[in-house]
């Protein structure tokens, strides 16, 4: 046989492979982005039926159709004008690049920068928050404790940045960060280690492995605990030497390097995962895991491999969050974000593409959300709805099917968080 | 007289597929029909129309004459059919009669209590009547498989069906269970129920129907008395050309040993020792079938033979080399191959590509491996050439497994297992489930290994299949092999009852043999 015909067939079947891919990437984006579309306009009509102004002037519908309507369409569109220009602000992005191509300064373009800078800073500890859930997804685990897990990963990085003064940046900064990585890892790895070692489901340890850093962190930084700033339940603030530079000075921007660090990580879980070896056996775990035994894979070590990154995934998290933006700890840190993370990793299908982009959009969402509380006086919780309902529509996609007269995807792939855990 | 059911016309489609294309079927009463067809022909799907649970595209259904619309199993068990599925629908921690009454439940007034006590008489009587032998008090639990088909049977009988519908009924019983529930049907019969028996097993639909009907690729065949039809013509019809029923294979080519078992034990899930003190060899070059009846130990077995399960007792070695709680890599390595017994839950990633399952237990070592990366061209070079080397069929390399038939996703297993040098192969149900074609193919492959050298320890509760494939034969009986011999020195009932529990010597004496050495001399 010669050379030649081989390697046609094979680009040939690389064709055939191409092809496959783009339709699934097709049907992997639609409902995703349905789902957003439908949470959005079910939120509009939460913003508009809980208007005042809007409910009086629909007691007067029959009086006043055209007045009741045009009520209902400026409540939403203040909110959501708010939520865009908080959030993006992309109408002032374009003003500010007018003046300064006609001359003008560069001041109008940095401050109107600031929404959108703002957003994806919002969004930088979601992107690590969820690439750990969707590890422990394709790996077949549901790690719950990624709450916990961000706060261990803050607490040991922010020791690390105020305890060792006198350190030049790029030594100090990294030991931070490996910090943040290693305490992640650890909490991760015990949930892990019991699994493997004694059979207790994940799900039950990494709740439970939340709970107790939650309650240690409490007692470190409580007025006088070990990691408290004097009268403060705070941790003191990092070290300039171990702070992630932000890289605009104007006032309100936070945008900072820890932004490029998401990516480059997505980027690395995007390899680990599909293009070696150990990302071949993780993904086969999570697919099938008598087969994985099988074909003669260590399950043990690999549980605690994949629960150990998957937490240091997570102290990155909060490893970014702290030596960026808060620059300290204190209680509450968190805020729920570990439990989003699950979310957005099922809206990304736990893919790292898909993670990121979820992350951007959450963070969008919040940071919108802010401005539209102050602007609209619409609650921040019209947001959170939203996110429920966008999770709502992902974890049942028949309602997106039968709402947009979908057809099932012909052999689609089940989303990979529907297997092993909750049998 | 009009037939007790007619079909006509019914046609099925499912995205790409057209299951059921314009099909007419006929019933009469007191009547077998076996609907005869291979995996994916479009059997189940008929039946599936006929119980209500899919709705035709077309086509008609009619019952004594009467045009009807089923929509549903309530509406086809009022019509008066009823359906056997292949997988029991019981309740194990109830008893016999509350899994009677269940979804049927008839109470006292006022205060709701369940009527058992009426119920299981009624049972009796039913069980009296068609020779079902089953105690209505007893847990289903406590049943063995046979019984628990036994229930199932009464339970649509109690629901007056006259209409009898059942899905491979024999795939799970042993071949003494499947003639006791032919006999169950022929009395049936003969009181009127007309019956529709789905299977692909050529032999025992001979035995049973009166008529069969061959299904492929969602249309009719062909139809025949059964007088007037034979296993050849049968097997023709069913896959579209002519298959050998059994496997050509020259003498053995025996050679040194190559697997060797001293006094294994092992335990099952539950902690009984199952596997009690077995001892066997198996040498290069031939074919050592197990044979047993499902349940005996064979599956654990083949487990800790295979890295799967822990070895309580005793010692295995491969070529001398001890391999006793090996892992399934460390076997790998030893040259050992596997056909698992559940090819969808052990053999196979189902979402994964086929061009990925061909590489689940090699993807660490070089070509696929490179350093820390997975090598996608030689993967992909080398489904190509195994997708063509084994004749699978699939639109391409990077299809999920999960898209192929039954036969096919076997043929992945063994393309995998063969594609590398092996010195043991240890096949476990190789067959089960699959068609004629598939099997021809499968059995023929592993004599081909066999005749390369290969020591091939085959696993299987067919009879045929072991007959037709195995150099020596053993047989486990609780946990014991209880006898070995020289396939040649004994006949297939002889082997039927010693999987039945009877000795070597008990049943050389007791059925007709095939060898015209002297008992003596085989023992």
């Amino acid at each position: 046989m010669d050379e030649s015909s081989v390697s046609a067939g094979a680009s040939e079947s690389s064709n055939v492979r191409s092809k496959k891919k783009s339709s699934n990437l097709t049907s992997a984006l639609v409902v995703p982005l349905l789902a957003v579309f439908t949470a959005l306009v079910i939120g509009a009509l939460l913003i508009a039926f809980t208007d005042p102004a809007v409910l009086t002037a629909w007691k007067n519908f029959f009086g006043d159709p055209m007045g009741a309507l045009t009520a209902t369409w400026n409540s939403i569109a203040v909110a959501y004008g708010a939520l865009l220009s908080g959030s993006l602000g992309l109408v002032e992005i374009w003003k500010a690049l007018g003046v300064w191509l006609h001359g003008g300064g560069t001041e109008a373009l940095s401050v109107a920068l600031v929404p959108l800078a703002e957003s994806l800073t919002t969004s930088v500890p979601f992107i690590f928050a969820g690439l750990a859930v969707a590890l422990g997804f394709q790996g077949g685990l549901f790690n719950i404790g990624v709450e916990g897990q961000l706060l261990v990963g803050a607490l040991s990085s922010v020791y690390v940045g105020y305890h060792f003064p006198g350190l030049p940046i790029y030594v100090h900064l990294p030991m931070a960060i490996m910090a943040g990585f290693i305490g992640g890892a650890i909490w991760g790895a015990i949930p892990g280690l019991l699994k493997a070692y004694t059979g207790g489901h994940e799900v039950i340890t990494t709740i439970m492995m939340n709970w107790i850093i939650i309650s240690i962190s409490a007692w470190l930084l409580k007025v006088g605990g070990p990691m408290s700033r004097g009268e403060l339940p705070i941790t003191p603030e990092v070290l300039p030497s171990a702070q992630i530079p932000q890289l605009f000075s104007t006032q309100g921007n936070r945008f900072h390097g820890g932004f490029f660090l998401a990516i480059v990580v997505a980027i690395l879980v995007y390899w680990l995962l599909y293009k070696s070896i150990k990302g071949f056996e993780i993904r086969m775990l999570g697919a099938n895991f008598k087969a994985a035994v099988y074909s003669g894979i260590n399950v043990k070590h690999l549980w605690v491999f994949v629960m150990a990154l998957s937490g240091a995934l997570a102290g990155l998290a909060g490893t970014v969050q702290a030596l960026a933006v808060d620059r300290w700890v204190g209680m509450g840190f968190s805020g729920g974000m570990g439990f989003d993370s699950i979310a957005l990793a099922l809206l990304g299908r736990s893919h790292p593409l898909g993670v990121v982009l979820a992350a951007l959009l959450f963070g969008t969402l919040r940071n919108g959300a802010t401005r539209m509380q102050s602007v609209a006086r619409i609650p921040i919780d019209i947001i959170t709805i939203v996110q429920a309902l966008v999770i709502v529509f992902i974890a049942a996609p028949e309602i997106i099917r039968w709402l947009y007269r979908l057809r099932q995807p012909e052999g689609e792939e089940t989303p990979v968080f529907s297997t092993n855990w909750g049998s | 007289m009009a037939p007790v059911l007619e079909l006509r016309n019914i046609t099925k489609r499912f995205p790409g597929v057209l299951a059921n294309d314009h099909i007419n079927l006929r019933l009469e009463e007191g009547e077998i029909l076996a609907l005869l067809g291979e995996n994916g022909a479009g059997k189940s799907t008929l039946m599936n129309i006929l119980y209500g649970l899919y709705e035709p595209d077309e086509g008609e259904i009619i019952i004594r004459g009467q045009k009807v619309a089923i929509e549903g199993p309530a509406d086809a068990i009022r019509q008066g059919i009823g359906m056997v599925h292949q997988h029991f629908m019981l309740i194990p921690v109830l008893t016999v009669t509350e899994n009677v009454m269940l979804g049927d439940e008839s109470t006292y007034t006022p205060v709701r209590i369940l009527k058992r006590d009426e119920v299981a008489a009624r049972i009796r009587e039913l069980s009296e009547q068609h020779g079902l032998y089953v105690d209505p008090d007893a847990r289903v639990q406590s049943l063995s498989v046979g019984v628990r088909q036994r229930v199932e049977i009464i339970k649509v009988l109690y629901r007056d069906a006259n209409i009898l519908i059942l899905d491979e009924p024999t795939a799970v019983l042993t071949p003494q269970e499947a003639d006791e529930l032919f006999e169950i049907l022929r009395s049936l019969r003969k009181q009127g129920v007309s019956i529709i028996f789905i299977s692909h097993k050529l032999r025992e639909v001979l035995e049973l129907a009166d008529r069969v009907m061959v299904i492929r690729r969602g249309k009719v065949v062909g139809e025949t008395k059964t007088e007037d039809a034979d296993q050849a013509r049968l097997a023709e019809m069913m896959v579209g050309r002519q298959v050998a029923l059994t496997v050509e294979k020259g003498p053995a080519q025996v050679g040194d040993p190559v697997l060797n078992i001293e006094n294994l034990y092992v335990m099952d899930d539950r902690f009984q020792m199952v596997v009690d003190g077995v001892s066997l060899e198996v040498h290069a070059g031939e074919v050592l079938g197990v044979a047993g009846v499902q349940g005996n130990g064979q599956t654990e077995f083949v487990e800790a033979l295979t890295g799967l399960r822990q070895v309580r007792g005793g010692k295995v070695t491969i070529e001398g080399k001890d391999v006793t709680n090996a892992t399934p890599r460390e076997l790998v390595e030893a040259g050992v191959a596997h056909i698992p017994e559940d090819r969808q839950a052990d053999g196979l990633v189902l979402r994964f590509p086929v061009a990925d399952n061909f590489v689940i237990n090699t993807y660490y070592k070089p070509p696929f491996a490179r350093g820390w990366r997975i090598n996608r061209a030689a993967i992909d070079e080398q489904a190509q050439r195994l997708i063509e080397d084994f004749d699978i069929r699939t639109p391409s390399a990077y299809v999920p497994v999960s898209n192929l038939s039954g036969g096919n996703q076997q043929k992945v297993i063994v393309a995998r297992e063969f594609s590398r040098p092996i010195k043991l192969l240890v096949a476990n149900q190789p067959t089960r489930g699959l068609d004629v074609g598939s099997i021809e193919y499968i059995h023929q492959q592993l004599i081909n290994k066999r005749d390369a050298g290969v020591a091939v320890l085959l696993v299987s509760a067919e009879l045929d299949e072991i007959m037709g494939l195995s150099d020596r034969i053993a047989v486990m009986f609780h946990g014991k092999i209880t006898a070995v011999v020289d396939a040649a020195d004994v006949s297939k009932e002889q082997v039927g009852l010693m999987m039945a529990g009877s000795s070597l010597e008990e049943a050389l004496k007791q059925a007709p043999g095939r060898s015209d050495r002297p008992i003596e001399a085989i023992l």
